[in-house]
């Protein structure tokens, strides 16, 4: 039975401990790799920052990273929005199936996504089709791993969509593709916007899935994740770090931009 | 939209996700299986496969829990006081999903590899985090270290203090209330949050990759060990190892599908980091339906 000193000291420890441990958990693991990570990248001033950011491997790997997440990113958008449809608006045997084969790139390690896609599409390739070692095997895997975010971020908006709208404007003798356009697609649009940034972010950073099917070859298809790792591995680690800060940066621009967009959607549909 | 469309659509969507993603994962249980079960059987009882294994389990037994007292933490310091800088503690626990694997593996390197900011005072204790399981438990620990946390706090969030005020004001000590009240009220949402911070764990490539450097029969982890199969070309084993990952991660779609579709709406995993609005908080649907914008990449 503890008395009541040994409860104000258990209150105590409650108190300052817990915060405590969870603030030096937080800090071990992120805080200081952060702050380290800034600090390496400018460690040599911005001279050898930029020296690190522009050597011609980095730009050439920055360039396809940011391309080929561009391309995903818009290609997944719309595969994203006619997944959704037919998940929200269709109905067929196994439709929950396929529900849950969304997420399926999700809860997959992104190594074992990367080699189902090189047993099917690699040099072994069952149907002859061989991308490994091309920018279509990045853009392959980045389609694969980005593919949940494109659908659930439309999916919940398209189920609450008001379809009597559409109902209406088609009564009044609108074709499909102007339903679409003027009815359909603005009140997604945000949510489009949203998923596309999300696996933009995404796809910028992506390795594991990438790694096995790209080659790494240099100025071909070595992306901006594997051309870090051969940095750290070549103990370059001040030229790694100031990749990462440029990886990190464009993708926060991205998102921030893609945000403000939205408001301005959201804004203008409540005018 | 008329049903002119039905088909093309319906067509066009389920043959996107079966070349994408059905196939494809179906393909590697062909090629494990392809030579009978008993060579796939050989194939992970390799003794650097068994390592590589069992280094994956005690990674998980290290970095799960640690996660989990770690989120349950937060969630209750972010649900239940009120401070100055909560929005930052709440922002950095996103910052694992918003970067890259290999930049959060980077950043462990920079702080505790030898020439990093603790590398000398580590050496001179004899202590080897980088290269090392120390490493890589705190790799895997950082990437999945937000998936308790936003599972938990939506939940913390939206029952309240009532009853457990209502459990001190009766005189119960602390750590009672956490066990009687509050733990009980948060099991499903702590067992999601548990079940995605394992997969993650057991799953964790870049991360893992640029802190262990890989040594086979060391500090090789299942994922390291299947990539290590493909490019030495010995591809039985890294094909065996993939069907237990991705047995795994369908036994982990199937726990959090069948709560999915019985429970009150639940958000999906991928998307709760990005959600910072408490579920159940009183805001515009539009804004909880779509998802809100924040870099999140599990």
């Amino acid at each position: 039975m503890p008395g009541p000193r040994s409860g104000r000291s258990v209150r105590l420890l409650g108190r300052v401990g817990g915060p405590g441990l969870v603030v030096t958990y937080l800090s071990l693991l992120v805080v200081l790799p952060v702050a380290a990570l800034l600090s390496h990248a400018l460690s040599g001033g911005l001279g050898a920052f930029w020296h690190a950011v522009s050597q011609p491997e980095a730009v050439a790997a920055l360039k396809l990273t940011l391309w080929c997440s561009l391309a995903v990113a818009a290609f997944n958008a719309v595969a994203g929005l006619v997944i959704a449809w037919v998940l929200v608006r269709d109905d067929f045997r196994g439709k929950g199936v396929v529900n849950a084969v969304i997420d399926l790139p999700f809860a997959l390690p992104t190594v074992v996504a990367g080699l189902t896609l090189l047993t099917l599409y690699g040099p072994d390739s069952p149907f002859h089709v061989d991308v490994a070692n091309t920018p279509v095997g990045i853009l392959l895997a980045l389609a694969f791993v980005t593919l949940p975010f494109s659908v659930r971020s439309v999916q919940p908006v398209l189920a609450e969509l008001d379809r009597e709208t559409e109902e209406a404007a088609a009564s009044l003798g609108a074709t499909p593709a102007a339903v679409l356009r003027r009815v359909i697609l603005p009140g997604l649009a945000p949510a489009m916007l949203a998923g596309a940034g999300l696996a933009f972010a995404r796809a910028l950073g992506e390795f594991g899935s990438v790694v096995l099917i790209s080659g790494n070859i240099p100025f071909k298809t070595e992306v901006a994740s594997s051309w870090i790792y051969s940095l750290s591995q070549s103990d370059d680690l001040s030229g790694a770090a100031a990749i990462s800060v440029v990886l990190v940066a464009t993708a926060l621009v991205v998102l921030v931009g893609i945000g403000f967009l939205r408001r301005r959607f959201d804004i203008s549909e409540a005018a | 939209m008329s049903s002119r469309w039905r088909w093309p659509l319906r067509v066009g969507a389920l043959g996107y996700l079966g070349l994408l993603v059905v196939v494809p994962v179906g393909s590697i249980f062909y090629r494990a299986f392809q030579h009978g079960l008993g060579a796939a059987w050989d194939a992970v009882t390799t003794p650097d496969a068994l390592h590589a294994l069992w280094l994956t389990f005690i990674v998980a037994a290290i970095a799960v829990p640690l996660d989990t007292v770690f989120g349950v933490g937060v969630a209750l310091i972010l649900s239940r006081h009120r401070f100055r800088g909560a929005w930052l503690l709440d922002a950095l626990v996103d910052v694992p999903l918003a970067i890259s694997p290999v930049i959060v593996g980077l950043g462990l390197v920079l702080v505790y590899g030898k020439t990093g900011w603790f590398g000398n005072w580590l050496a001179a204790r004899g202590i080897q985090v980088i290269f090392s399981l120390p490493g890589i438990v705190m790799a895997s620990a950082t990437v999945a270290l937000p998936y308790v946390v936003r599972e938990v706090l939506p939940v913390l969030q939206e029952i309240g203090t009532d009853q457990e005020q209502a459990a001190v004001t009766l005189g119960a000590a602390p750590l009672a209330v956490f066990a009687r009240i509050t733990l009980p009220s948060i099991r499903r949402s702590l067992s999601y949050g548990v079940t995605l911070t394992t997969a993650r764990v057991l799953g964790e490539f870049g991360a893992v990759v640029v802190v262990s450097g890989a040594i086979e029969g060391r500090t090789q982890t299942l994922t390291l060990f299947i990539q290590d199969g493909i490019e030495n070309l010995d591809t039985a084993g890294a094909y065996a190892g993939a069907v237990i990952l991705a047995v795994i991660a369908l036994l982990v779609l199937a726990a959090l599908g069948r709560d999915r579709t019985e429970g009150r709406g639940r958000r999906h995993p991928w998307r709760s980091p990005s959600d910072p609005s408490p579920s159940g908080s009183a805001r515009p649907l539009r804004s909880t339906t779509s998802p809100s914008m924040s870099p999140t990449a599990p």
